[in-house]
């Protein structure tokens, strides 16, 4: 009875794991087609979000002596981050087909990858977050080193692998003064003592200045972003959308958990902190990508301007705030990954879509897919009719809530600058002629989970109101609780 | 409700559901078949306003026809549509210059025909939105999605310098909006969890908040009326922009900045509206003294009517901020009758424009030779823009001076000058345009306008006629609520 307790919250986690051992088995049978690989992975997501769906109840469920937590906001986080895996590997198929890269690894390391995602999500001890993170990373520097012929893939991997293991370190750092401070790794436990009071206070900050550093390195803001153009770059596309979308979604969890679960006695200190960071994130952000030419890292410094806009509902608080950043990171995945995957369906064999160029006279070649890219842009752009404009809507409505008008106008301010780099795209698909006259292939899985993806961003733009709730919801019924 | 139909919501989404349509023709192979569905739909949604004008009751000042759904529940958002006498007539006209900008477009626009269509239906319905909307993120939602037909149909099809342009247009009015969301979402906050605009009207607010929220206003509806000195967009944008871009710019676009400021700015924060009208006042001398003169010096027709544009919405914030009833209603006169003329006077250069190619007054001279018909028009229509007695632009004028003499002597007396700088920089366009001798053999080879044109012309003639000689039908509609929104600016909402 102990054992199934224990073993039920962590149920997806577990299949999914024995379903990666006998895919990296079953892989090494299969000669040439990996489509068979493929469609067994995508049967997994679909095995693992039947049984999140099948064990959820309603309540926190502790697992592993509080190691492991299983409740509303993990489970809905995880059931999201199948979604986003699912979709990943849609989008990729074909441009990983064309390129060689798509090899049994790539789908047994996207698995490991999304099972360090799930562990995250659920942890509620340092070590559990810690492991899940690791998982998460290593997967992720193998899988941008995939591309072995490729010098600036090579490269971006390098530096992925040596500035994640930087992060790490300060992260174990960090943790490690807690524990010296709290005497304890539960999350639970290190907010009781917090709020009992702690006698060494130097250490706790020092502790929390260390623990917010690592953070904002792999949720990528500003000062600690240097890695994210380069990675985003560098990395074969497929890769760019896996790391640019899913797991932010494990970030977030990762945050919230780390911040608001452990350190909630503290956030008076850490409000302030990221204050400078998501200013820092949206300045430095949003005046870069302006710059460039490349989309992709066009597309890395966006990244680093949603975090920090995202960041902004996490100093809010409550669960208000709560709930619209994790609101902000599902939209923001939703969009990056229609992004990304445009950048793939125009690519070809020997052919990288990833200038702006490449999107020049778009409307002339595909008006479909110029229609979508609009839509998605427009979203990220934060202009409604699309589901970007409730992201940024709910996010400013909860700091203006919680008394920071001024952090609202400077976001605002910044977020028109930041309308000006999206809209520039639509200014090169609809007003510029094209460059190149080939012919865009597009097959049917992904055209259609496309337009599923562009006016999904229409549609929830509509009509918002459920995926708002669910997310309100999921952080009320998880983190008041206790 | 009108035989069991939503009115406003037919009004909004039956051009949008046609602009789809129209869309869905496909390219330029089916071009005939988008201009057919694209002049029904513009007609039928023409013609599903008229009960509001039919049914409206003028005795109140209440909101009628109103549509209330929930929306988004989380953030007691509605889907909530109702007119006054104040929004209305700017619904119908609206619709009205959707069809006039689809016939005006039948023949000279010819790439990406559909795409072209339907851009001017989906604006038309979502411009129906934002007139209706009496929800505040419904509104900004109408508001925001306005942008995106404009921007496509400046840099699609307008001139050389379009991009510039429509980013400078787009851009400038983001900038503005950004703004207002904040201080909506504060007005949210404050009223304790409402986005209705009428809730909004009810709110006390303290006065250093009402001059912030007045100021995110202010941003957000100076840029579109346009007022000095946030206007610089305007003539990049009508100069590029295709004739239909230009009229539905001048006619719509700049009605609902004005709007703006009587729907939110006014009673939302009155106290900070009297506090500043000194400056909204000032601003407006200066656009209808300054801008008036620039036009003077425009060697560009369009950019001409573009500042005349400015220097006439200068009158219409005048109008507003001298919180009186003639001013106000004044101002709302001048909104429609500047919808007309302007409209007007932009289709007249099209005209010139689809047959020269040129918009530079220096190109002309003589047409009266080979166009008396459109000349005649033409005619009318810059009498009317200077304010000639019988036309609609003199009522409104007229009475803003009215009102503006009550208030201050030497407010009237600048703002009477444009009757003198319009007519000077109007009829010496015209003068220089249409008479003198044929200058050149393009002059020579032009035609006449076709039964198209004529039968536009006469449309728009009738209208601006009609509301100069009898206006006492449109008054009507706006009594009731303009007394009302007087009434309502005159009480302090400061808190107790």
């Amino acid at each position: 009875m102990n054992l199934m307790a224990n073993l039920l919250p962590a149920a997806a986690e577990i299949f999914l794991l024995v379903m990666v051992c006998f895919i990296l088995i079953f892989d090494l049978l299969l000669k040439k087609s990996k489509i068979y690989t493929y469609l067994l992975v995508q049967f997994t997501l679909l095995g693992c979000s039947l049984i999140t769906v099948g064990t959820h109840e309603r309540g926190v469920f502790y697992a592993f002596n509080g190691m492991f937590v299983d409740d509303l906001l993990s489970d809905v986080l995880k059931m999201l981050s199948y979604l986003g895996m699912s979709m990943v590997l849609v989008y990729s198929r074909q441009y990983l087909l064309l390129r060689g890269l798509f090899t049994g690894e790539f789908l047994v390391l996207a698995l490991f990858a999304l099972l360090g995602m799930n562990v995250m999500i659920s942890a509620n001890h340092f070590l559990t977050l810690y492991l899940g993170l690791e998982l998460l990373s290593l997967s992720l520097y193998a899988m941008v080193a995939l591309q072995r012929d490729s010098a600036i893939a090579t490269e971006a991997a390098m530096k992925y692998f040596v500035l994640g293991a930087l992060a790490s370190g300060l992260l174990l750092y960090g943790m490690s003064m807690l524990y010296g401070a709290t005497g304890s790794l539960e999350l639970g436990a290190i907010s009781n003592a917090i709020h009992q009071g702690v006698q060494n206070k130097a250490l706790l900050a020092f502790g929390l200045v260390f623990i917010v550093s690592g953070l904002a390195f792999k949720l990528g803001v500003v000062p600690f972003h240097m890695w994210v153009p380069d990675v985003y770059h560098g990395a074969p596309t497929a890769m760019t959308l896996l790391i640019g979308s899913v797991p932010k979604l494990a970030a977030f969890a990762f945050v919230v958990r780390i911040l608001v679960e452990g350190l909630q006695g503290l956030s008076n200190d850490w409000t302030g902190m990221l204050i400078v960071l998501a200013i820092a994130s949206m300045a430095l952000g949003n005046l870069s990508a302006i710059a460039q030419t490349n989309i992709k890292r066009m597309f890395a410094y966006s990244t680093i301007t949603h975090m920090g806009f995202m960041l902004l509902g996490l100093i809010s608080g409550g669960i208000e705030g709560y709930g619209s950043a994790m609101f902000y990171t599902v939209v923001y995945m939703i969009m990056s990954l229609g992004g990304f995957g445009m950048i793939m369906m125009l690519s070809r064999a020997g052919f990288e879509a990833d200038t702006l160029n490449d999107f020049k006279g778009l409307n002339q070649r595909s008006p479909w897919l110029a229609f979508m890219m609009m839509l998605l842009m427009l979203s990220m752009a934060g202009i409604p009719p699309t589901v970007g404009f409730y992201a940024k809507f709910s996010v400013l409505n909860a700091i203006v809530q919680a008394g920071y008008t001024w952090l609202a106008v400077i976001a605002v301010l910044f977020s028109l600058i930041g309308a000006f780099y999206y809209l520039r795209i639509i200014k090169l698909m609809y007003f510029d002629a094209p460059e190149s006259h080939v012919p865009i292939v597009v097959e049917s899985d992904t055209g259609l989970l496309m337009t599923i993806n562009g006016l999904g961003v229409l549609f929830l733009g509509l009509m918002p109101g459920t995926l708002m709730s669910i997310c309100a919801v999921s952080v009320r019924q998880s983190l008041l609780l206790h | 409700m009108i035989f069991g139909l939503p009115v406003i919501s037919v009004a909004i989404w039956l051009p949008i559901l046609f602009g789809i349509l129209v869309l869905a023709t496909g390219d330029d192979k089916n071009a005939p078949l988008a201009r057919l569905l694209a002049l029904g739909g513009s007609v039928l949604g023409f013609a599903v306003t008229l009960p509001l004008y039919t049914e409206f009751n003028t005795s109140t000042s209440s909101m009628q026809f109103v549509e209330l759904h929930d929306w988004i529940s989380r953030f007691n958002i509605h889907y909530y549509l109702g007119v006054d006498g104040i929004s209305m007539l700017f619904i119908l006209l609206n619709s009205f210059f959707t069809v006039i900008v689809v016939i005006a477009g039948w023949r000279v626009i010819e790439k990406r025909v559909s795409q072209y269509m339907a851009a001017f239906l989906v604006m038309s319905g979502i411009v129906n939105g934002v007139f209706a909307a009496l929800d505040a993120i419904l509104f900004y939602v109408f508001w925001e999605a306005m942008l995106i037909p404009m921007f496509i149909i400046i840099g699609v099809w307008g001139g050389p310098n379009r991009i510039y342009a429509t980013m400078k247009f787009f851009l400038y009015t983001l900038l503005g909006s950004l703004l207002m969301l904040v201080a909506l979402i504060y007005l949210y906050n404050i009223t304790g969890g409402s986005f209705s605009i009428l809730d909004f009207h009810k709110v006390a607010i303290p006065m250093t908040a009402q001059i912030l929220i007045f100021i995110a206003f202010f941003f957000a509806f100076a840029v579109k009326v346009p007022m000095f000195p946030v206007h610089t967009w305007l003539p990049d944008a009508h100069v590029e922009a295709p004739t239909g871009g230009s009229v539905v710019l001048a006619a719509i676009m700049l009605k609902v900045g004005a709007y703006g400021f009587l729907r939110f700015s006014m009673p939302i924060t009155p106290d900070a509206s009297h506090k500043l009208a000194g400056v909204m006042i000032a601003l407006s001398l200066i656009a209808i003294v300054y801008i008036g003169l620039v036009a003077l010096m425009q060697s560009d027709m369009k950019k001409l009517v573009a500042y005349s544009s400015i220097s006439h919405m200068g009158f219409v914030t005048l109008g507003l901020f001298i919180f009186n009833a003639y001013g106000m209603e004044g101002a709302l006169l001048q909104m429609l009758s500047h919808g007309f003329v302007a409209g007007a006077l932009f289709l007249c250069i099209g005209v010139l424009y689809d047959r020269m190619h040129s918009r530079k007054i220096a190109d002309y001279g003589g047409v009266v030779n080979r166009m008396p018909v459109f000349a005649a028009f033409f005619m009318l229509f810059a009498m009317a823009n200077s304010g000639l007695p019988g036309t609609s632009a003199f009522v409104g004028e007229f009475m803003v001076l009215m009102g503006a003499i009550k208030v201050n002597f030497w407010y009237a007396f600048a703002a009477a000058s444009t009757l003198i700088f319009g007519a000077a920089y109007t009829l010496w366009m015209y003068k220089r345009v249409i008479f003198g001798k044929v200058v050149n053999h393009h002059v020579e080879e032009l035609t006449d306008i076709n039964a198209r044109e004529i039968l536009i012309m006469a449309i728009l003639a009738v209208f601006v006629l009609g509301m100069g000689i009898y206006p006492l039908p449109v008054g009507e509609i706006l009594h009731a609520s303009v007394n009302d929104l007087l009434v309502h600016v005159a009480q302090s909402k400061l808190p107790l």
